[in-house]
């Protein structure tokens, strides 16, 4: 069995050997090529897991006294849908370097300057909104370079680089916005964003969708997702296979500079405006909605799809708690114990069929 | 006597071999088998270990050796079986570490270090993560690790870290490790029966060193030690072990007495079947153009080196240890970057300072690492996605990639390979050490490159697919390939080319070509260039 080499995100969230989680799941599903059985319990628990415990959820307050009545509406199901794509667009960018072998600490960062340069040309320089945005997007792909060059060029560990280019990005935040809320962005955008809906949602839900369906291509449908997935696992049998691997990880840490960039814009047409420290506070859910996902779907990869199920049964939870009248530290409790708590269930699912399999 | 009876002398084992009171086995292994899903990976297995004795476990590639040695290990949990060690029942599945407080201690095939840590902290991983120490002297821990490097005579240091060391260095520490914890433990447990397990320990290893690992070996048997011992080389076990049992299929079908058998039975014995020398290819007479042109390569320890290389011509690299023929596939490559040189391919010239591994499969070279584990392929993805991943192109067709085709592809190379089980969602990390090399092999060899570059091959495979190997690299010669093979092993060397080249200290210092291309005659230009 492989080791990972150093630094190397698990998807299954502990920091060891990746192999022995694929080897239970793929001795399941055939042997000599044809299928055996039908597949174990713990299999499908392990696969579609967190969709029945989002479903459990919905279940749970629907029926509770206290929230049967504001809960089950189309108007909520359309708030959680739609009030959630930054968080949904910001986890689905993170996911690429996350595969590739990299953390990105900076991406809450990245989302906050993003939001705040969107903010400051277009309200306080009066640009037009498009050009406000494209610069944004600029500043996204320049923070994904910047780290790309320290991590690949000087070869220093990713979370140390992204953590200081992202505290770096916050400080710039802080230098442009003199620390000010600054509000009044161009109602185009907020439009566009979250005003404009279809079958009653947001636009914004749709926008994190699409993103996600082009994200499950590329990743399963692709050379490139190929490419990415064999960096992220095996650096030296992706090398000698001719893969330019600082390329692809460079690639993979632009694009989710540009990414939560892109989740940045939608935040401030979602809030139509821009405050110096909201990124920071997406950070966590980010991370927690990229692991929690790896643990369904395609259990022990980093997964679009996955990705999605795991913000929305969060997302879920908080906003259930809250209708019944809990605080907003809810939301702290249900992200931190959600993501420990899931992860932990998965691991004995597997350590389950582990023992069955002998991996 | 009576099977399975006791009687007053003694009494028989599975093997019938007479088994004394003062020499009962240390281990005991009856009816043991295990599962992998719907693979059955031992049947019914029965074996013993007796004092003194080194004991061969041969087969065929998936054969069940590794997964046997693994249940022993506590890694894997038996689904029915009992074993005994020196006569005490042991409760199964063995819990983690608890072998250390047998006496046992294990080379696994695939070492079991942690490259990302260094050389020390894998010398002592069991011992300080085992016992509730108040804190570690690390300096006091190098000292001793030197000290103990040097009884074995080696020159490893410390803190090197194991991602950085040679597949040589790396063996020789997971043997080192081994034999040291199993003294150790052995010692707590006051038995010196102790018991050391070696999965194709040899695999990574150069002759001299062999012969090294076999004088310990024999030490260790005499100190009434049991010593099971894994190789695919027949010599090998012939020269060392005094009895071997021979699995097929995950089923025990003999243990014989090494004095009292041949090359010829235990090859019969192992096969199930008599297999046929290798059939002579004929050695294709030389062409006017070379198709490969190698000019003062420079790197590692190579010092100006030139050769060439014809259309369908095998040509071997071989040396004693340090001769720095081994890294010859990796720069022409450009695995490893050489400081100087030029390669022609094919007409094509490439400076070797800058040569990329992109670079050389763009002018179709092809390389097979014989570091699997860390090269070759992943573990944790299936073998699909291991095999088409360098041809991934041929299967994206209208703006997709077409899995149920690459599947199909994947059985299909697998089966040509030989791979056991042929099925193409098995992570790679299941099968089998021969079977993996034999997913390697046909990785590269299915993009038909202009030039193949293997470094040890066949290490870790069968006397049967070793022969399929040959006959594969031969037959892709044949359709025109120029294949450069880097080996210490000899046999292989002589079987597979038609000519040697052989390296002293980083440079060229003779050559044989056709008849002269055999076993002995190039062991004997090894060892007297190595005087010269
Ligand atoms: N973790 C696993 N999951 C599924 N199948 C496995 C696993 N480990 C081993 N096997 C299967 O069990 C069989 C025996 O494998 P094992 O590794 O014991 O063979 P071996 O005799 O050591 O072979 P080699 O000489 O190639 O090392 C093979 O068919 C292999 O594919
Ligand atoms: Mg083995």
């Amino acid at each position: 069995m492989t080791m990972e080499s150093e630094g190397t995100p698990a998807a299954d969230g502990t920091a060891t050997e990746v192999g022995a989680v694929d080897e239970a799941e793929g001795l399941e599903k055939t042997v000599r090529g044809r299928r055996i059985r039908a597949p174990r319990i713990s299999t499908l628990l392990g696969q579609y897991g967190l969709l029945i415990a989002w479903a459990i959820v919905v279940l749970f307050f629907t029926l509770l006294p206290g929230t049967s009545q504001t809960f089950p509406t189309a108007g909520n199901f359309a708030t959680i849908l739609g009030s959630q794509a930054v968080i949904v667009i910001l986890t689905l960018g993170l996911l690429v370097p996350l595969t590739a072998g990299d953390y990105d600490l900076s991406v809450g960062f990245t989302l906050t300057l993003a939001a705040m340069l969107v903010a400051v040309l277009n309200v306080q320089h009066h640009w037009p909104i498009v050009l406000a945005i494209l610069v944004a997007l600029g500043a996204g792909a320049m923070v994904g370079l910047v780290n790309g060059a320290f991590i690949l060029f000087f070869r220093i560990d990713s979370i140390i680089v992204t953590l200081g280019t992202g505290t770096f990005a916050g400080g710039l935040v802080l230098l442009i916005s003199g620390s000010n809320t600054i509000s009044g962005v161009s109602a185009n955008l907020v439009d566009w964003v979250i005003v404009n809906r279809l079958f009653g949602i947001p636009l914004e839900f749709y926008y994190g969708l699409l993103l996600c369906l082009v994200m499950w291509y590329v990743f399963e449908l692709t050379p490139l997702g190929r490419r990415l997935l064999f960096v992220g696992r095996g650096r030296n049998v992706a090398r000698l296979s001719g893969i330019n691997v600082n390329r692809v990880r460079l690639g993979a840490l632009v694009t989710s500079g540009m990414v939560s960039a892109v989740a940045g814009v939608a935040y401030a047409g979602t809030t139509g405006a821009a405050d110096p420290t909201s990124g920071t506070q997406l950070l966590l859910p980010a991370f927690a909605a990229a692991f929690l996902g790896a643990t369904t779907i395609a259990p022990g990869r980093f997964n679009p799809v996955g990705c999605l199920v795991a913000v929305y049964f969060l997302v879920t939870g908080i906003t259930g708690f809250q209708l019944l009248g809990a605080q907003s530290y809810v939301q702290s409790l249900f992200y931190g114990g959600a993501l420990v708590i899931a992860v932990a269930l998965s691991q004995i699912a597997r350590r389950r069929q582990a023992l069955d399999t002998g991996g | 006597m009576t099977p399975g009876k006791e009687t007053p002398g003694g009494r028989s084992g599975p093997d019938g071999a007479t088994i004394s009171p003062e020499r009962a086995p240390i281990l005991t292994v009856r009816g043991l088998s295990k599962s992998f899903g719907g693979t059955r990976a031992l049947v019914d297995v029965s074996l013993d270990v007796l004092p003194g004795e080194v004991h061969g476990l041969l087969g065929e590639n998936g054969s069940g050796k590794s997964t046997l040695i693994k249940i022993l290990a506590g890694y894997h949990a038996p689904d029915a079986g009992e074993i005994r060690i020196r006569s005490t029942p042991v409760k199964l599945p063995l819990a983690p570490g608890q072998f250390r407080r047998l006496g046992m201690d294990f080379v696994h095939q695939d070492l079991g270090l942690i490259p990302s840590l260094t050389v020390l902290e894998n010398l002592r991983v069991g011992d300080l993560a085992g016992r509730g120490r108040l804190y570690i002297s690390w300096k006091r821990e190098r000292l001793m690790a030197r000290r103990t490097f040097q009884r074995y005579g080696l020159d490893l240091d410390p803190r090197a870290r194991v991602a950085e060391l040679s597949a040589v260095e790396r063996a020789l520490l997971a043997i080192v490790r081994a034999v040291e914890g199993m003294r150790r433990s052995s010692a707590q447990a006051h038995t010196e029966q102790g018991l050391l397990f070696l999965d194709e320990p040899t695999a990574f290893l150069p002759r001299d060193q062999v012969d090294r690992l076999f004088a310990l070996v024999r030490q260790i048997a005499r100190s009434n030690a049991g010593v099971v011992f894994v190789s695919h080389d027949l010599d090998e076990v012939m020269a060392i072990t005094d009895r071997v049992t021979v699995l097929r299929n995950g089923r025990r079908v003999g243990s014989v007495r090494t004095a009292q058998t041949s090359h010829g039975e235990l090859v019969h014995l192992i096969v199930g079947r008599e297999l046929q020398g290798v059939e002579e290819l004929p050695r294709e007479p030389r062409r006017e153009r070379p198709l490969v042109c190698v000019r003062e390569l420079c790197g590692g320890q190579l010092q100006r080196t030139s050769f060439e290389v014809h259309e369908h011509e095998v040509l071997g690299l071989t040396g004693l240890v340090g001769a720095g023929y081994e890294e010859i596939p990796y720069l022409l490559f450009g695995a490893r970057t050489a400081t100087a040189g030029e390669l022609e391919v094919d007409g094509r010239s490439l400076r070797l300072d800058s040569l990329t591994p992109s670079r050389a499969i763009a002018a179709g070279i092809g390389l097979i690492p014989a570091d699997r584990q860390r090269d070759g392929s992943v573990g944790s993805l299936s073998t699909t996605d291991n095999l088409t991943l360098p041809v991934l192109r041929n299967y994206f067709r209208r703006l997709a990639l077409s899995w149920s085709l690459m599947r199909r592809d994947a059985h299909r190379l697998m089966s040509a390979f030989d791979v056991r089980p042929p099925d193409p969602a098995l992570p790679y990390a299941a099968l089998s050490g021969g079977n993996q090399q034999k997913v390697v092999l046909a990785k590269w060899l299915q993009t038909r490159p202009r030039l193949l570059l293997l470094h040890e091959p066949t290490q870790g495979v069968d006397v049967g697919a070793r022969q399929r190997i040959t006959r594969l690299v031969r037959e892709a010669a044949a359709a025109g390939t120029a294949v450069v093979c880097a080996s210490a092993d000899h046999e292989q060397v002589a079987a597979l080319c038609d000519r040697v080249l052989i390296f002293t200290r980083g440079r060229l210092a003779g050559e044989l070509a056709g008849d002269e291309v055999t076993k002995e005659r190039i062991t004997a230009r090894c060892l007297m260039a190595g005087q010269g």
